[in-house]
């Protein structure tokens, strides 16, 4: 199991540009119940790292322990040279989009935004003049008088966004803000968070379980599950190499196939082909694409594969067929769509797209 | 002003003068009490410091006083009589606030949670002024009823706030299910509101065995207990007062204790929902 | 939910009991007031207005009230400085131990008004527990004589009673505020007494209105305290009712200041209602 700093090591966007927040080796236990193990991570200036896991899997504890509402149990947190996790978190240049938006009842939209602002007793023209700014950017100067109650889910999470990017801090954090939503609301409010953190140009952490949310927003994930991190890489990486089980069944679908190499043939049932693996127990992930229909002959070098169709998902786009292989494999492939899948049908995959990855222990 | 230290909002450290304010306030609220139940085993009486002479001397009395276990009777009975009333007509009133619509119904809900907040001495007047011109002779009757009119809104308001924490969907499974309105009621609805009901009578019971203020004017010959000790008040202090007053500090103890593991027993720490009326729990009004 | 037979089974009951009971006495009351006491001890049916004049002319009385209303100010005052900080304590800072420190303060409720009225009674005495102690430790060498009978005693033993009745609808909306709200407010860069008195505060108001309504309404009815702990001095409106229904037998009189103390209370209760209303935002 490799070492949580070396699963930090995400490459491209991260290593090209400064580090604004580590997070060093952080645990986090109430208690007995230990929720973070850990946890070392590095947030890029200007980046969109996503936090993605399960309910449970501390996601949202390690939100709270940077913007200060918990304390790490060990570890550090250091941001611009500095301790941040001995700054109170009215002090830290963090600021935070509730999950619930967190709006106060009591004040008007433009009060709330401008709330931060008036508490570091700014000249109020000054205050004005950002909050105005703000709203526009989100695009609700409109309901600048109106209390949060009378404003719709998508609006008050807008305002709970103006009201933390008024303040221009260094680390936005974002807890789960668009799973109130629906599923409309959602996807555009994905394309217009990524594209207003590529205008402000800080970083953000955004906390979801939603992987496809993950996926298309965010510029690296780190995949957490049960306190510790399984894998930290840029989305196209985290897909096409995941690095354990759990993150290839995580992500997307996947075909897991268990075999064993011997003497430079890889076995797995009834299949089997060359392989640079070292001999013994080998767990790979297939996607679903990789795995195409055979209409003619096999092509050089790939696998052949038959199965029974068991069942069809109808995905608008694509269709995911699960099939029963002679040996009792159950596998998914995903084709395009057609009325006549029936019966047992001929496939082929290039045993290059079948990615190794390490099993993921039970832990407790 | 420092009102909250520590950057964990899990462990609040409160602090100093706050903790020392509700140290303060705390032993305010309990010096009386405490003070009345040293003295009622102080021999020298009520008043001297300090106190000496350890005795149950005047528990003795207490016992053997029969003036006083007369009124003891008369107010166990009247509270009785006064749970069955309020609920009587406190349940139905719940459930007509909750869920039918009529005319007058904002005057009706008014009306019924007014003795709650108004001053007792308003509510007895009023109704000593209606059984003048009915000529009724005043007795432990006219007690009786006055209690139960006052101590409807208790009823009310705590069967209220169970109908609130009802889930509608299990009434409505039970009709989708085939049961009838009255099966329903009988076989979903109260059941659920049982524990409302409990608390209301253990409520209102303590409630009456404490009344005074409206007991005061329709009184006849008849007396309860608070209005025993009352009239002898009027002609001096013993210590025999003291110690009925520890009798009755220990029992309301009971009761409350009771009270308060009943509801948190059945949904976790009791929430007070301002539904009607903020203060479910109404001291003897003056 | 119900049927019309059985909503009719279910509103008839209490509203008759309402009308007969709450309704009519309140407007007998009204009559009352305006009715007149005949030499031969009988309640004349006549209508006339002398008893309001007499009310608003004769000084003793609207003296009375007014201090009356004093005292229940000062009640009000005290027993919202002793609960409010008791309620946010409770609510904010007392953690696991929440629930047993509510217990606390909900039993002295439960106990009898007239014992916890005696006891300050036998406490504040010439020869009562404060006294003997103060000059057992030589503090003082006579019995501090304003202790008893007097206003500072109506008000000490009332603001006893309603500290706890100001705690509760205070405590109650405290307690319904949202704690992510408060960590909003931190996050915005607030400190702790800034997102107090911006946040917490406003939130917590219509507890606060409450709370003071009723210990207002209920300390200005009063009769039994100061009945046993006012002295002359201390003599509420409650008191000058009372005496009219018994030895100076003038209901009439008594029923119009009666009905002078129900509509300040009900109006009292209406510009608290809406007070409440405009500053609770959930």
């Amino acid at each position: 199991m490799a070492t949580s700093e070396q699963l930090a090591q995400g490459t491209d966007v991260a290593s090209t540009r400064s580090t604004l927040l580590e997070v060093r080796k952080v645990a986090k236990s109430f208690g007995k119940n230990v929720v973070l193990r850990d946890i070392s991570l590095a947030v890029a200036e200007g980046e969109f790292l996503t936090i993605l896991g399960e309910s449970g899997s501390g996601k949202t504890t390690l939100l709270r322990i940077i913007a200060g509402f918990e304390s790490a149990t060990s570890g550090e947190l250091w941001m611009g040279g500095q301790r941040l996790d001995a700054l109170p978190p009215y002090k830290r240049r963090v600021n935070t989009v509730f999950q619930h938006y967190a709006l106060f009842p009591h004040l008007t939209v433009e009060q709330n935004v401008g709330y931060g602002l008036r508490v570091e007793r700014l000249p109020e023209s000054e205050t004005a003049a950002r909050v105005e700014q703000a709203l526009k950017q989100v695009k609700m100067a409109i309901h600048a008088k109106a209390k949060p109650s009378r404003i719709s889910g998508g609006q008050q999470q807008r305002v709970a966004l103006a009201r933390a990017l008024v303040k221009r801090p260094q680390l936005l954090l974002l807890d789960e803000p668009l799973s109130a939503l629906d599923a409309n609301l959602r996807r555009q409010m994905q394309v217009e968070l990524k594209s207003l953190q590529r205008e402000v140009g800080i970083s953000f952490v955004f906390v979801t379980h939603d992987q496809e949310e993950a996926m298309v927003m965010s510029d690296r994930i780190a995949l957490l599950r049960m306190g510790q991190l399984e894998q930290v890489a840029t989305p196209r990486e985290i897909y096409s190499r995941p690095a354990t089980a759990y993150t290839a069944q995580f992500i997307g679908h996947t075909n897991l196939l268990r075999g064993e190499v011997c003497e430079g043939l890889l076995r797995c049932g009834s299949l089997s082909w060359r392989t640079t693996l070292p001999a013994g127990p080998a767990l790979l992930s297939l996607r679903p694409e990789d795995i195409h229909v055979a209409e003619m002959g096999a092509g050089a070098g790939m696998v052949r594969l038959q199965g029974k169709l068991q069942q069809r998902a109808f995905h608008g786009a694509t269709e995911l067929l699960r099939l029963e292989g002679s040996d009792g494999l159950i596998f998914s492939v995903r084709t395009g769509t057609r009325e006549d899948w029936q019966g047992v049908l001929d496939f082929e995959f290039d045993p290059a797209d079948a990615v190794p990855v390490r099993a993921s222990a039970e832990r407790d | 002003m420092e009102l909250l230290v520590s950057n964990d909002p899990r462990k609040r450290r409160p602090s100093g003068w706050l903790w020392v304010h509700a140290l303060l306030v705390f032993g305010f609220l309990y010096l009386p009490i405490v003070v009345l139940v040293i003295y009622s085993f102080n021999g020298a009486g009520v008043g001297g410091f300090p106190p000496r002479d350890l005795t149950l001397s005047w528990y003795r009395i207490l016992f053997g006083d029969q003036a006083i276990w007369d009124s003891v009777v008369n107010s166990l009975g009247v509270a009785a009589a006064a749970v069955a009333i309020a609920l009587a007509l406190g349940i139905p009133a719940a459930l007509a606030l909750d869920r039918a619509q009529f005319p007058g119904k904002a005057l009706f809900r008014r009306l019924v949670l007014l003795p709650l907040i108004l001053p007792g001495i308003i509510t007895g007047l009023s109704l000593l002024m209606l059984f003048n011109e009915a000529h009724t002779k005043l007795s432990l009757l006219t007690i009786i009823l006055g209690h139960g009119t006052a101590l409807i809104s208790v009823a009310t308001t705590e069967v209220f706030a169970g109908l609130q924490k009802l889930d509608r969907a299990q009434e409505e499974a039970s009709l989708d299910l085939g049961a009838t309105y009255w099966q329903t009621f009988v076989q979903v609805t109260l059941p659920n509101l049982k524990l409302s009901i409990i608390g209301a009578a253990l409520l209102i019971f303590t409630l009456s065995m404490d009344e005074i203020a409206v007991s005061f004017f329709l009184i006849g010959r008849d007396n309860t207990l608070p209005l025993e000790i009352w009239g002898r008040l009027r002609r001096g202090i013993t210590p025999e007062i003291n110690a009925v007053s520890t009798i009755i500090f220990i029992f309301s103890l009971g009761a409350i204790v009771l009270w308060y593991r009943l509801r948190a027993g059945a949904e976790g720490s009791p929430e007070i929902t301002p539904e009607l009326i903020e203060p479910e729990v109404q001291g003897a009004q003056s | 939910m119900f049927s019309r037979a059985y909503r009719t089974l279910v509103t008839v009951p209490p509203l008759l009991w309402v009308a007969v009971f709450l309704l009519l006495p309140y407007i007998l009351m009204f009559c009352y007031s305006f009715w007149s006491v005949s030499p031969a001890q009988g309640i004349v049916h006549s209508w006339t207005i002398e008893n309001y004049r007499q009310l608003f002319s004769i000084q003793v009385y609207w003296q009375t009230l007014l201090r009356s209303m004093w005292i229940a100010v000062r009640v009000t005052f005290f027993s919202l400085l002793l609960g409010y900080p008791l309620a946010y304590f409770l609510s904010f800072c007392a953690g696991a131990r929440k629930d047993l420190y509510y217990q606390l303060v909900i039993i002295p409720l439960w106990v009898s008004y007239l014992v916890r009225a005696y006891a300050w009674k036998t406490i504040l005495g010439s020869e009562g527990v404060l006294n003997t102690l103060l000059q057992y430790v030589h503090l003082t060498r006579h019995p501090l004589e304003f202790l008893l009978y007097s206003p500072f005693a109506v008000v000490l033993t009332l603001t006893h009673i309603y500290t706890s009745f100001t705690f509760l609808p205070i405590y109650a909306s405290l307690e319904h505020i949202p704690r992510n709200l408060v960590e909003a407010s931190n996050d915005l860069g607030a400190s702790p007494a800034q997102t107090f008195w911006r946040v917490i505060f406003p939130l917590s108001i219509p507890g606060v209105l409450a709370g003071a309504t009723f210990a207002f309404v209920l300390s200005l009815g009063d009769f039994l305290a100061p009945l046993l702990l006012g002295g002359p001095s201390g003599i509420m409106i409650s008191n000058i009712v009372v005496s009219l229904f018994g030895a100076a037998y003038n209901w009439p009189l008594g029923a119009a200041i009666s009905l002078c103390m129900l509509v300040l209370v009900v109006s009292l209760l209406f510009v608290s209602e809406r007070l409440e209303k405009k500053w609770s935002f959930s």
